[in-house]
């Protein structure tokens, strides 16, 4: 979209599907720049995997490509930190990942080199320095590495601050509407109305398929537990370094050890993923294989009152990497999806390269390999 | 079995009839037993084990609901203070 | 260390109730072995709480029979646990303070009972502002009440109950607010011409409360104090009268504890569970008796208690004969369902920093503005405490038409090694661990 282009007939500059965090970003990012623009969701704000994520704002190193969105977007969050409200509860609690074993070790050093290199602070703990910080951590582990500018909020209404920051720039925000049918610059509602927009996004998460046929995504299901209050019981979020020691470390089904520390002074405890299943009901052994994991590392949860589960479904991609950017096939169309367990984290970084390829404007990072088109590309390459 | 049992509520002893439950004991010593998120004294409402305001620690066990629980010899129980 | 116990039945009772002991009783004199469990130390319920063995007072000789035959059933009682979910078809899962329960069932009855409705106004949250069963089980918990001075409000039969029980245990009942108005309660006493105990108990109630100020139409404003209640602002004839006191016990007539009914997939209506003329649910050997098939109080939770537990032992001749009693005392619960609606002043009652949710401290500000329950647990955590929404739920639901969410396991705040109990599935070190976070 150049600014040559005439004025347009369409209601908006940009519709954005889906009002949970990437949605809001997006929508946030898009009123900043003085477009206008309109959010539908079927449901409340934040009410689909923003509403059952664990909140962390985080950087990670699977690959170069999240890493560059990660930490882009956990500085954006820093940056912003200063004006959020009370109820997005953000603390800079920090990530410890914890080692079990030398070979955990081993990967400790190698995260803190590689963070080293790209400045993120990290620091290496020995087992007792491990031990002296977190004390409710089991005795016997190898150390951990501990990344202090991790944090950690409060999702959805950390996406309600961005959407009430959007409608004071003029944003529409129309909830509780169920979208039928997305594309060639429209949106269409169950109920036969429709809305024109220059631009249509798809951030339906999980859902984004059912609009979109065609966007490799698929559901992650996930569990979460909360416990009751129980202040200074942890002070950081742990999470586990470890993998089956087999190579073949792929089964169907997995859970891993990653609590947080909310600022009620409840316990998060996750975390789980599932493949292909489908409902929302808690499933009975995964949850308990979750909580057995999480006791291994923890023991005193294991008397802790627990008041709620729940799950969600997290928007899952082949390469772990989200669809930011044209559908190809569809020029009006724009993905902002497929953000797995990441979302929070990378959302603000999500919202500024989208709207920068909606615009024109020059991104802050290279955007190749988020694009929707990077599928087309490798068979291109095959 | 005995009449009387004898337990302490934030360290001060309280004497109640056998059978008396530990929200009994705790308004005997004239404590409320929780302050809320927001620093409200609270104390029970539903009697029932519903609500959660009657919460107290018992014997280091925190979040235990008092109207549900009967006092015993030597107990110790401590309000959020 | 906590214990994992396995226990069988043919029939598994939960609630140990009238309802619930009425269902046990007639299931084990049937000959099939029969298991009641209870969250309370206790059998007993609210109703007949701290009964056993007391005084006369509150059918104390109804119940002392049923306790009489319970004591030569045979039934094995299991009290202070809590059933917090169902597995699989068939099994229920129970926590104790040290020790967990699998409960295996060929049928189950559900006697779960019901609470208290409570109401937010300003200073609801003040010590010493109970529910009128809440301030009632207390003293039967050994709250000493003598001489205390009382101010009893809401609606409902209960309060009359409650202030009577209380005043024969030494209480000044300063005066009973009742918000139903005088038209409805005339009918109601009309309605009782039908029931001769009732017009008996009645009169019991009118002896023991000789002297007191009933008032109808009435309802509380504001609850006053600094750590502890000191004084209630309560509505009469249109003005506002402060009454100095030392306990509020208010509630709002009862609403039924449905929780468990749903988490098992039985269909629930509007507000009770549906049951066909052998008080079974949707669920074919699940039964549901007492509240939550709908408020009737003792005498009809004792007749449905029984059909369930004959059906639930396989005797539907026998529970037949029970139909006709039970048609009767279905009578009552229509006529008090009809009398204690609530008025809609009560919605204008809470001020915009009255606390709605108790547990996380939400006020009723910043729910207003919200469009749903759903959005409220989100965005404020409205019901996401422990209570689980016990309380704030009913409270929303009158003051904004918010339709509750479903249930999920634990339907009760359980220990994180309870849910992490698991007997089927691999063990926890053939688990596959996923690196990376969330």
């Amino acid at each position: 979209m150049s600014n040559a282009e005439p004025m347009s007939n369409a209601e908006y500059d940009a519709i954005i599907v889906g009002a949970g965090i990437v949605g809001a970003a997006c929508a946030d990012e898009c009123a900043r720049r003085g477009l206008r623009v309109a959010v539908v969701d079927r449901d409340a704000i934040g009410s689909g995997a923003t509403a059952a994520g664990m909140g962390h704002i985080v950087v990670m190193d699977d690959s170069d490509a999240q890493f560059a969105l990660t930490r882009y977007s956990q500085r954006l969050w820093q940056d912003l930190r200063p004006q959020l409200p009370d109820d997005v509860e953000y603390e800079q609690c920090g990530t410890i990942w914890v080692a079990a074993d030398d070979q955990e070790i081993e990967e400790v050093w190698r995260k803190h080199d590689y963070y080293g290199k790209r400045g993120v602070p990290t620091e290496v703990w020995d087992a007792r320095t491990l031990k002296q910080m977190e004390p409710n951590l089991r005795d016997g582990l190898a150390g951990g590495l501990l990344v202090p500018e991790d944090g950690v909020l409060y999702p959805p209404c950390a996406a309600r601050f961005l959407l009430e920051r959007a409608q004071e720039r003029g944003a529409k925000l129309r909830l509780g509407v169920s979208v039928a049918q997305i594309g060639q610059g429209r949106v269409r509602t169950n109920d036969g109305l429709e809305i024109t927009g220059e631009i249509v996004v798809n951030a339906a998460g999980a859902w984004a398929p059912e609009l979109t046929p065609g966007i490799e995504v698929k559901k992650r299901k996930g569990h979460l537990v909360i416990t009751d209050r129980y202040p200074g019981f942890l002070r950081h979020q742990l999470v586990e370094l470890g993998y089956l020691k087999s190579a073949h470390a792929v089964t169907s089904d997995s859970v891993a050890f990653n609590v947080q520390p909310r600022r009620t002074g409840q316990i998060l405890i996750g975390s789980s993923r599932q493949y292909g299943a489908e409902h929302r009901e808690v499933d009975d052994g995964i949850l308990a294989r979750m909580l057995q994991r999480a006791q291994e590392f923890m023991p005193a949860l294991g008397t802790m009152s627990a008041v709620r589960a729940w799950t969600g479904f997290r928007a899952a991609t082949p390469d772990k990497l989200p669809l930011i950017g044209p559908w190809p096939g569809d020029k009006s169309l724009f993905l902002g999806t497929g953000h797995e367990g990441l979302g929070i984290t990378t959302s603000l970084g999500t919202a500024r390269i989208l709207v920068d390829q909606i615009t024109g404007a020059k991104p802050e990072i290279p955007i190749e390999p988020y694009l929707p088109s990077r599928a087309n590309q490798e068979l291109a390459n095959a | 079995m005995p009449s009387q049992v004898t337990l302490t509520v934030n360290g001060l002893r309280v004497s109640v009839p056998s059978g008396a439950t530990v929200a009994a004991a705790v308004a005997i010593a004239g404590q409320a037993c929780r302050i809320s998120v927001t620093g409200e004294p609270r104390g029970p409402l539903c009697g029932m084990g519903i609500c959660f305001e009657c919460c107290v620690a018992v014997n280091g066990r925190p979040h235990c609901r008092s109207c549900q629980t009967l006092c015993e010899s030597g107990m110790e129980v401590r309000t959020d203070e | 260390m906590s214990k994992d116990l396995e226990q069988r039945f043919d029939v598994v009772v939960v609630g140990g109730g009238p309802a619930g002991i009425a269902a046990a009783v007639r299931a084990a004199e049937c000959g099939v072995s029969v298991g009641i469990v209870d969250d309370n130390a206790t059998l007993g319920g609210q109703i007949w709480r701290g009964t056993s063995g007391e005084r006369q007072e509150e059918g104390a000789k109804v119940a002392a029979i049923w306790y009489r035959r319970f004591g030569t059933a045979g039934i094995t009682a299991l009290c202070g646990k809590r059933v917090f979910h169902q597995p699989e078809p068939g099994v229920l899962l129970a926590e104790g303070t040290d020790d967990l329960f699998e409960l295996g069932y060929r049928n189950l009855v559900l006697a779960t009972g019901a609470r208290e409705r409570f109401l937010p106004f300003p200073g609801w949250t003040l010590p010493n502002v109970l529910g009128a069963g809440g301030l009632q089980a207390l003293v039967k918990g050994g709250l000493p009440i003598r001489g205390k001075r009382v101010v009893v409000a809401g609606t409902g039969p209960l309060l009359l109950a409650v202030a009577a029980y209380l005043r024969e245990h030494g209480a000044e009942i300063l005066m009973v607010c009742e918000q139903a108005p005088w038209s409805s309660l005339a009918r109601f006493t009309a309605a009782l011409l039908g029931q001769p105990e009732k017009i008996a108990q009645a009169f019991e109630l009118k002896r023991k409360l000789a002297g007191v100020p009933f008032v109808a139409n009435s309802w509380p404003l504001a609850a006053h104090g600094g750590q502890t209640l000191e004084g209630v602002t309560v509505s009469r004839a249109g003005k506002s009268e402060t009454i100095p006191c030392d306990y509020l016990a208010c509630g709002f007539h009862l609403v039924p504890n449905t929780e468990l009914p749903l988490l098992l997939g039985c269909q629930v209506g509007n507000r009770f569970v549906p049951v066909d003329d052998f008080q079974q649910t949707t669920i074919a050997g699940v039964f549901c008796a007492g509240e939550p098939t709908g408020i009737g109080g003792v005498d009809l939770a004792l007749v449905e208690g029984q059909i369930a537990g004959l059906a639930a032992a396989g005797r539907r001749a026998e529970a037949r004969e029970l139909f006709g009693a039970r048609r009767k005392a279905r009578r009552f619960a229509r006529i008090l369902d009809r009398t204690f609606r609530l008025r809609a002043e009560l919605r204008s009652l809470p001020s915009h920093e009255t606390m709605v949710c108790r547990c996380e401290d939400v006020p009723y500000s910043r729910l207003q503005r919200l469009s749903s329950w759903r959005a409220a647990k989100l965005h404020t955590r409205c019901g996401m405490g422990p209570c689980q929404g016990r309380v704030c739920g009913p409270a929303t639901q009158f003051l904004f038409q918010w339709n509750p969410d479903s249930v999920r396991p634990p339907v009760f705040p359980v220990r994180v090694a309870s849910l992490a109990r698991f007997r089927g599935g691999a063990k926890p070190e053939q688990t596959t661990v996923a690196g990376g976070l969330g």
